[in-house]
């Protein structure tokens, strides 16, 4: 749906205003139900038995000593699941180990039982008999020639014969001829970056209560961020029609793209239908990290080709990802994404998708963008500062506009990269001036957004309040911005106005909440939604009045003959129109369904002031702004959220989070206390400027903004570090010890 | 007919061809045109692709129209989080 021209001359009275949060009050006061909050009669709790290893084939498994526990109401492997569909075997073999354990916390058993101490001496009864196998973990590793092998039969067509059987896909991406623009440079520069795997790190665990009755009816309650997506992946495992199960999203304490996927739901059902009971599982916080979706960890050559003036003769990244012990690491959004902020005459990309024995990596906020923009951000500005240029400036002159050819192919329409670099230079951030031991970082970032599958049904009760029911788990403030676009389309109040997140019994297919489609694909259907229940309202007044439907309108929330000749009526409210709706046709509602397309791209562009420790070689943030393009904000509380949220989470990624794995390729650091994530008290308040460069796609002109704050901070983190230290960052995190020995290295150099 | 630009590993698949021709007036005769002009495609097309119209990135609406002016890329299929 295009943008809506009558809406660029209409100033909006919802839209872009700062109303309370319709979840605020539940939050504080613990009314919230969260995943873990749900309690049913009968309840039984479920528990896994994780692997210890790496890598191991299991050659049985006998549970009967659990099963003859007292108390213990089923235990289930995978043997109990039958065959499933090609495309959720992975994800059947992620949920419970099949043949082999393929990373250390990777299911092989579980149980139900009347109490969670009776779960947990269960499990200790389960005898596993394995042959231990060798591991890899690190992607590069994983790549050689004797690496240890996970999977046969997995690589892709488009794999160079020789490779290890680890390395699963190549794609390459970019136009024009790199090695000709190269030359033409006055400086080229090569670099291997590295980054980290890392945990999205949302504050509460997975977790949900399942439902199985005899006759094949199940109910899942649970925290994820698609619902549909878990109805109908649990259905296809289960063998269940997904008519047959209803699931009902509970609130979400985050998710970040890491509650993407299925991980316990698919055997809390089994374990329900086993047991004739229902069954709640949450997971610890060890087993969130030793086994839920993590991102990729990588390591990335770039090479890049600037003129003595700025300009950007060639970009080239070759980009290795693992992406756990599955296929589908995202690669190829980072190879996409890499050079996209530029308008490049010569560009090329490489990805390799590779397998090692960790977690399945799950998408993590823009999925693969960050890491690739570190790369490819990095280098820009050492060429930059090499040749004593204003980093800033330099993006300017190499930036995307309206009409440059993507490096990944399409040609963009109007975008926001450039007013986001003048609106840096312009912020009095940018010409502060710096401390002793003190660096300045700036990086740009982008993200594509999407839109997909989407149900919205909005209906008017009897006393003229709405309700909207929409099929995605509010993450970043969705019930809010769907409610200000029904209030702004109605014309009435924001209080009038309820938005609820509907079971998967209620409303027709919705894609997960992800890709920042949200605002974007379900705002788009409230407002045609609450378009329908308009045209149904004008066409009730028209009764009433005796005219013609066309010959009314709606304006300020009501009814209004169109014109003179139309007659004189006076302005029937939505109210009074609700109160007759039974003598007028019966009850009014508007829904829209629809595959939302043309979501617009996205860009960032992030400033970041650092202070080193000589002696620690500790990092603190100083100051942080985030200037963005929204396309329109519409609670603008909520999009300063989204961009301080991504700013956090990568400042957390480039300065202290990380998966580390010991030789035996167990997980050392499974807890917040090893796993380090920001506080508040690390973070300064990150300042944001919204931008608001209309998206041509939607009715108010509104983009997603969930992901690309995320992705340009480790590259503006690693500039400023860089700047500090006096060398070149290459490998993320920037824990102390890596900053004080890169100190201690430039001091003797 | 269409011109579709294929991304740098996809044209390997394609005789090399980074730009191909198809006659199609919708995505799904597209993809189809596609699959059957060049079977080496149907892998990748099998697995899913994100295909960008003049600039806006369709996944799955198989009667988008095209145009024979369109900007036709191919693109790996979106990912979010």
């Amino acid at each position: 749906m295009a943008l809506d021209d009558t809406k660029k001359t209409r100033d909006f009275k919802v839209i872009g205003t700062r109303p309370d949060r319709p979840d605020g009050i539940d939050k504080v006061t613990g009314r919230a139900r969260f995943g873990a909050d749900m309690v049913l009669p009968g309840m039984l709790t479920g528990r896994v038995l994780r692997s210890p290893h790496a890598h191991a084939r299991i050659r049985s498994i006998d549970t009967s000593k659990a099963e003859a526990l007292s108390g213990v109401k089923a235990v289930v492997t995978r043997a109990d699941f039958d065959a499933v569909p090609d495309d959720m075997a992975d994800i059947l073999d992620n949920c419970m180990a099949g043949e082999k354990a393929l990373y250390d916390g990777h299911a092989v058993a579980a149980v139900a039982a009347t109490s969670a101490a009776v779960a947990r001496r269960a499990l200790k009864l389960i005898e596993v008999d394995c042959e231990v196998l060798p591991h890899v973990t690190d992607v590069d590793a994983a790549m050689e020639a004797d690496a240890p092998v996970l999977h046969d039969g997995r690589q892709q067509e488009t794999v160079p014969e020789g490779m290890s059987q680890n390395v699963i896909a190549r794609s390459e991406f970019g136009h024009g001829d790199v090695e000709a623009g190269l030359a033409k440079a006055d400086r080229v520069v090569a670099r291997t970056f590295r980054t980290a795997a890392t945990h999205q790190g949302y504050i509460e665990p997975h977790a949900c209560v399942a439902t199985m009755s005899s006759d094949g009816q199940g109910d899942l309650w649970v925290c994820t961020q698609g619902h549909y997506m878990v109805r109908n992946t649990c259905a296809a495992i289960l063998g269940l029609e997904q008519g047959q199960l209803r699931v009902t999203a509970s609130e979400i304490g985050g998710g970040f793209g890491g509650k993407t996927a299925v991980f316990l739901e698919p055997v809390a059902l089994m374990l329900a239908r086993k047991s004739g009971r229902p069954v709640k599982m949450v997971m610890s916080r060890s087993e969130v990290l030793r086994a839920s979706g993590p991102t990729s960890s990588t390591s990335i050559d770039v090479r890049i080709g600037m003129t003595k003036g700025g300009r950007i003769t060639a970009g080239m990244a070759e980009l290795r990802y693992q992406g756990g012990a599955w296929p589908g690491s995202p690669v190829d959004m980072g190879a996409m994404s890499a050079f996209a902020p530029y308008d490049l005459e010569n560009v090329k990309t490489i990805g390799w998708d590779v397998v090692t024995n960790r977690p399945k990596a799950a998408a993590y906020r823009a999925p693969g963008a960050p890491m690739a923009a570190f790369a490819v951000e990095s280098t820009i500005d050492e060429l930059a500062r090499g040749f004593g240029l204003d980093p800033l400036e330099v993006r300017l002159m190499n930036g995307a506009d309206e009409g440059t050819k993507a490096s990944y192919g399409p040609t963009y329409p109007a975008i926001g990269l450039k007013a986001t670099l003048e609106a840096a230079k312009a912020h009095p951030h940018w010409t502060a001036p710096l401390g002793e031991n003190q660096g300045r970082g700036v990086a740009c970032g982008f993200w594509f957004n999407f839109g997909g599958d989407t149900c919205v049904s909005l209906n008017i009760t009897p006393d003229g309040t709405v309700t909207v029911s929409e099929g995605n788990p509010d993450i970043g403030g969705s019930r809010a911005s769907m409610t200000m676009m029904a209030a702004e389309e109605l014309g009435i109040p924001y209080d009038q106005v309820r938005t609820i997140i509907a079971d998967t019994g209620s409303l027709g297919q919705n894609e997960v909440t992800d890709g920042s489609r949200v605002t974007f694909a379900v705002g788009l259907a409230t407002i045609e939604a609450a378009r329908a229940a308009k045209r149904e309202m004008c066409r009730r007044a028209a009764m009433v009045w005796g005219i013609d439907e066309d010959a009314v309108d709606w304006e300020d929330g009501a009814a209004r003959p169109a014109g003179p000749n139309a007659g004189k009526f006076p302005p029937m409210t939505l109210k009074e129109i609700a109160a007759i709706a039974s003598n007028t046709g019966g009850p009014i509602a508007g829904h829209h369904e629809v595959n939302a397309e043309g979501a617009g791209v996205s860009f960032a562009t992030h400033m970041v002031d650092v202070e080193l420790d000589r002696e620690t070689g500790s990092t603190k943030i100083l100051r942080y702004t985030v200037l963005q393009d929204a396309g329109k904000a519409v609670h603008p509380s909520y999009v300063e959220g989204q961009f301080q949220g991504g700013a956090v989470q990568g400042i957390g990624w480039a300065l202290n989070e990380e998966y580390i794995y010991g030789k035996d390729g167990v997980l050392q650091n499974p807890g917040f206390l090893d796993y380090r994530i920001p506080v508040a008290s690390d973070l300064p308040m990150i300042d944001t400027v919204i931008l608001e460069i209309p998206n041509p796609g939607h009715p108010y002109g509104v983009r997603g903004v969930g992901e690309t704050s995320i992705v340009p901070p480790l590259a503006a983190i690693a500039n400023a570090v860089s700047q500090a230290a006096g060398v070149r960052m290459t490998d993320l995190p920037l824990s102390p010890p890596k900053v004080l020995s890169a100190l201690r290295g430039n001091a003797g150099a | 007919m269409v011109k579709v630009l294929l991304w740098g590993s996809l044209a390997e698949e394609a005789e090399g061809q980074r730009e191909v021709q198809v006659e199609a007036g919708t995505l799904r005769e597209l993809l189809d045109g596609l699959a059957e002009t060049f079977p080496g495609l149907c892998p990748e097309l099998e697995r899913g692709v994100s295909v960008s119209i003049d600039g806006k990135v369709y996944n799955d609406a198989w009667f988008t129209p095209i145009h024979a002016d369109s900007e036709v890329v191919l693109l790996k299929r979106l990912k979010g989080g």
